[in-house]
């Protein structure tokens, strides 16, 4: 059984399982960012090439896909 | 002192090379992006819960010595026997006398109306973040596009607890029956597709049918069929869309290999145009996990000078890669699927380049000069199968670095010491 995390998505506070990624926070809506031209956007590739599932992590952007979730992780919809 | 075998992704393909080499008594390092090994097909393998044939893999591999250096991603080869990556800790400084390129293959995607909604994602993408714990119960999702893979993709989700609407296969019943018999000559293909079989009793499997369109607000909501001439209106939450596979070539061609079409060329012993370089899984050819395992083991037994050893395993291979070609032509896709963007549908997604904005250049270098299409954040990786199969242009290597990295990654000077290697869990 593993142990749940709590991180917080957009101000939130979500928990997710130890050793999911960070697409484990999009339930339902799976919008990460917006686009040049302002579209919302999300996971296409779900394998670290299409960049668009990148998600700002403690001030940092990172993929979704490809991301462990961490305790503690404040995270945010670019 | 043994020859250090560095050895880039750690799917099957990867996995099999880096426990040879070490086996036949080289120093291994694999190295893979993701925090955990097995690639894509064998998505977050962890010790604890690892079974089968990916287990014992998994098990063999931890106890053969080889080093692992996981969430690590290759960014560029300065110079001969040195590969340039960013890992968990900083950038790393990866010294070889040996290569063997195992990067896998991503997906293809044409677009059309409405592809870039969230929610619209490829198939094996769907499937992998679904095993990297991607809510999908009670999910409604429609899989489409071609080849067995959708069938794959179908009974893992559905097992996941999503509702699978149908599953809609572009090529025609002739051609998958056809396909079917030609299993035959492959057991263990025929076996999965059985397996298959019984988890997806009342799925819908429609052929000659294929995604028009996905519309949705801002998410997506619906898509359109276009099944046997008809368009037929679906309400989804998600869309899976396996079109194939193109193999990762970037790291091959930063490195001078020579190409065959659109893979990696390899000799009998998995080496490549390079002295010292090998490729071995999805980069030589599409074919699945067994091409990827039986390739993996010789070229790591080359790649670590066991030729002998090389040569015994090299004979299976010929098999393998006939079933990839028979694969490939069965799956081949309708004109059609090239037809589907309007003049405002999004090209590259990276920055919102549309088609009716791409009109009228010379090749992709043109197009890219003129409208940054190809020179955002994917480098080219998604547009580029898209706009050959649209217009016929060759896709342009990424330059380097080969992946995205924040600009504190190239202020360190060259690291001395490296971290503690990363072990899998």
């Amino acid at each position: 059984m593993r142990r749940m995390l709590t991180l917080r998505f957009d101000g939130r506070s979500v928990q997710v399982p130890e050793g999911a990624h960070l697409v484990a926070l999009l339930d339902g809506d799976l919008t990460c960012h917006r686009s040049v031209r302002g579209e919302p956007r999300g996971p296409l590739c779900g394998m670290g090439v299409c960049q668009e599932c990148r998600l700002n992590v403690n001030g940092r952007l990172v993929l979704a896909c490809r991301t462990l979730a961490q305790e503690g992780m404040e995270v945010r919809r670019g | 002192m043994a020859d250090r075998i560095l050895v880039i992704g750690g799917g099957p393909g990867g996995m099999a090379a880096a426990l040879a080499a070490a086996r036949a008594g080289a120093r291994v390092e694999l190295v893979d992006a993701l925090p955990t090994l097995g690639g894509q097909i064998w998505r977050g393998l962890r010790a604890e819960t690892a079974q089968g044939r990916e287990g014992r893999l998994l098990r063999d591999l931890t106890a053969s010595g080889a080093e692992f250096r996981l969430s690590t991603q290759i960014l560029s080869f300065t110079e001969p026997g040195r590969a340039v990556a960013q890992g968990p800790e900083g950038m790393l400084s990866l010294r070889y006398d040996r290569l063997v390129i195992a990067t896998g293959a991503r997906e293809r995607f044409l677009p059309f109306p409405g592809w870039t909604l969230p929610g619209v994602c490829g198939a094996g993408g769907l499937q992998g973040m679904a095993k990297s714990g991607m809510p999908v119960a009670g999910q409604r999702v429609l899989v489409a596009g071609t080849g067995p893979l959708l069938l794959a993709v179908a009974a893992h989700l559905r097992g996941a607890g999503a509702q699978v609407l149908g599953i809609a296969e572009q090529a025609s019943l002739p051609v998958l029956a056809g396909f079917g018999i030609g299993l035959t000559a492959y057991p263990r293909k025929l076996l999965q597709g059985l397996g298959y079989a019984s988890v997806l009793t009342r799925v819908p499997l429609w052929t000659s049918t294929w995604v028009e369109e996905a519309e949705g607000d801002d998410l997506l909501r619906r898509v359109a069929l276009r099944r046997r001439g008809r368009r037929v209106a679906l309400e989804v939450d998600l869309l899976a869309l396996g079109l194939g596979l193109v193999p990762n070539l970037e790291v091959a061609l930063a490195l001078g290999c020579a190409r065959q079409g659109g893979s990696v060329q390899v000799g009998a012993f998995q080496e490549t145009s390079v002295q010292g370089v090998f490729a071995c899984g999805e980069s030589t050819g599409v074919g699945g996990v067994e091409k990827a395992l039986a390739e993996g083991h010789v070229a790591g037994l080359a790649a670590a000078g066991d030729l002998q050893g090389a040569a015994i395993h090299a004979r299976q291979l010929l098999r393998q890669r006939a079933f990839a070609r028979q694969l490939e032509a069965s799956f081949a896709l309708r004109r059609e699927l090239s037809s589907l963007a309007g003049p405002g549908t999004v090209v590259c997604r990276c920055e919102d380049v549309r088609l009716e904005e791409l009109r009228g250049y010379r090749d992709g270098r043109d197009a890219r000069l003129h409208t940054r299409c190809g020179m955002g954040p994917c480098q080219g990786r998604i547009c580029g199968p898209a706009t050959e199969t649209l217009f016929g242009w060759e896709p342009n290597q990424p330059r380097q670095p080969l992946f995205p990295a924040p600009f504190r990654a190239f202020l360190t000077t060259d690291p001395g010491s490296r971290p503690d290697p990363q072990t899998s869990e």
